[in-house]
């Protein structure tokens, strides 16, 4: 079984060969197994949302090659082999809730009720059910991502690309979420890579945490996590706390070297 | 709300009327207050009255009758225009949001366009269309009308429409570009419904350009048999019947309010699906 995700060698610069040239990424290298929960972690500006999306097909690589479960990026999206989720639930306000996971399904040309079955499957998973014929404004922000990651989920691909998904939410709902997303993708076997900006939510979810540095944005270090079957008591174990801990030197080692620029946007 | 503003302009109208000069009035030199003698103010009642009235003396027909089918005549015109202007601005935007490029090179032009005279083009639009044979097809005077009506309403619109296809964030292109969809799709699917809520603010625009241009064509080209035709007649006559040519101009004013009130029944079927969160 050929890997979900494997980079080799991948760069990225933006306005290349002008003078305002900014090197997002240099050399990256990084596979993902099956099955696995990946985070990428890192201040803004180091890249790991582009690298999301190189991984999408949604950007071009300026070197380096990117396969998706042994293909291309570019034909890996065409044969809609990864879900997308983003901060923003981004769901549309015209469609119902089940209207909305039925969208990537009538892209892939699904008769209706093929569509309406699975998006009722989908909201089963997401246990938002009996919201199917509401309108996505009259649920809360968690409610909207799990919709979201329903959507993302919708056609059963094999690999999940998330960014920042609960970077808009509340703590409570987030943890929440964090033990959601762990129990869907158990059920589905879905691998995942994961944006975002939070050490605990990285060291909670993932088998291993990808630690990023800026500018150029590198790989610092691979921390792996094992913290077997989590529940909300696994926030307070040693090992929980270990494993933070060992991401958040891994992401003050450069910082020692250079003060965190701030940058909001990385895009 | 409406029938109470109307009924304070008539109040104001006749208050006036009372007390204002009759042969008109200076204001720091300036002529500035309308005369109030009948002639140039009738009565509030006298114009209604005029309505219940023959169009000319003998004449069978009251000029509710005559004014009523004037706006039917300008309000299929108008229709026609405002269906044609709507067809042109959301072409013209939509090849607009796919090559950006021609949206800097186009703007300029829809621009220019809206600052050409109306009086200048409509009899341009008349002796072109004149010249039209297409097999068993004879162009007619009011199909001028209409297109003058389109050149005015599809202006709105096409801003309109760019800014809204133009709306989704981002986020919501890649997701489409995710799913592999062709930007036909995504069009159908995403652009397209996200601008509503920003085309019908244009439509309305675009309704009340499309009943100017319909009205002013009619004057500009010499069609008979609508609203705009009947002031031009009506103020001839002014002298004689003073009420006579305010039937005419409140016939008008209702082609407005109707025009109005399609967009709103329009407004209505499409957006009880959002919520009322945009203003424009």
């Amino acid at each position: 079984m050929s890997a979900p995700v494997d980079i080799v060698g991948i760069s990225k610069v933006f306005n290349a060969g002008r003078s305002n040239a900014v090197t997002a990424l240099d050399d990256i290298n990084l596979n993902v197994a099956p099955g696995q929960f990946v985070s990428l972690i890192g201040p803004s500006g180091c890249g790991k949302s582009t690298l999301l999306r190189l991984i999408g097909n949604l950007t071009e690589p300026t070197a380096g090659s990117v396969k998706v479960n042994g293909k291309s990026a570019a034909q890996a999206r065409l044969d809609g082999d990864y879900g997308m989720a983003f901060q923003q639930a981004g769901l549309f306000d015209w469609r119902t809730v089940s209207r909305n996971i039925e969208l990537p399904l009538e892209m892939k040309g699904f008769d209706k009720a093929a569509r309406r079955a699975k998006a009722m499957d989908m909201l089963d998973l997401v246990k938002l059910r009996e919201f199917a014929d509401h309108r996505p404004w009259e649920l809360s922000g968690g409610m909207q991502q799990r919709v979201a990651i329903a959507r993302a989920l919708s056609f059963e691909p094999k690999l999940l690309l998330m960014d920042e998904p609960f970077g808009a939410l509340d703590e409570m709902t987030r943890e929440h979420m964090q033990s959601e997303l762990l129990r869907i993708c158990a059920t589905t076997g879905t691998t995942v890579l994961f944006v975002t900006h939070s050490i605990p939510e990285a060291v909670f979810l993932s088998n291993q945490v990808v630690v990023m540095s800026p500018r150029p944005g590198k790989i610092a270090k691979i921390v792996n996590v094992d913290l077997g079957q989590r529940n909300d008591d696994t926030r307070e174990d040693a090992e929980f706390f270990k494993k933070v801990t060992e991401v958040r030197e891994a992401l003050r080692g450069y910082d020692h070297i250079e003060p965190m620029p701030t940058r909001l946007d990385e895009r | 709300m409406f029938v109470a503003s109307l009924a304070l302009l008539a109040v104001v109208w006749e208050l006036y009327k009372t007390v204002g000069p009759a042969g008109g009035g200076r204001v720091l030199g300036a002529r500035l207050l309308p005369k109030a003698e009948n002639r140039s103010m009738p009565h509030v009642w006298d114009m209604l009255q005029r309505y219940t009235r023959a169009e000319r003396r003998g004449g069978a027909r009251t000029i509710f009758m005559v004014v009523l089918s004037g706006l039917w005549f300008t309000l299929r015109i108008a229709l026609a225009g405002l269906v044609l202007g709507v067809t042109v601005g959301l072409g013209l935007a939509v090849v607009m949001a796919r090559f950006r490029l021609l949206e800097r090179a186009l703007v300029p032009w829809l621009v220019i366009s809206q600052t050409v005279p109306l009086i200048a083009l409509a009899p341009l639009v008349v002796s072109w269309g004149g010249r039209l044979h297409i097999g068993g097809f004879t162009w007619q005077k009011w199909m001028s009308a209409a297109v003058i009506g389109a050149f005015l309403a599809f202006f709105p619109i096409s801003i309109g429409a760019l800014r809204g296809l133009t709306s989704p964030p981002a986020a919501a292109v890649e997701l489409m570009a995710s799913y592999a969809a062709s930007w036909r799709s995504s069009l159908i699917k995403v652009r397209l419904p996200a601008a509503v809520p920003y085309l019908i603010p244009s439509l309305k625009l675009g309704a009340n350009a499309a009943v100017v241009g319909a009205i002013v064509a009619e004057l500009s080209t010499g069609l008979k048999g609508g609203i705009g035709r009947l002031i031009l007649e009506y103020m001839r006559e002014s002298t004689g019947d003073p009420a006579k040519v305010f039937t005419a101009v409140f016939g008008a004013a209702a082609l407005g309010l109707t025009m109005a009130g399609f967009i709103a029944l329009i407004d209505m079927g499409v957006s009880r699906n959002g919520p009322k969160e945009l203003a424009v």
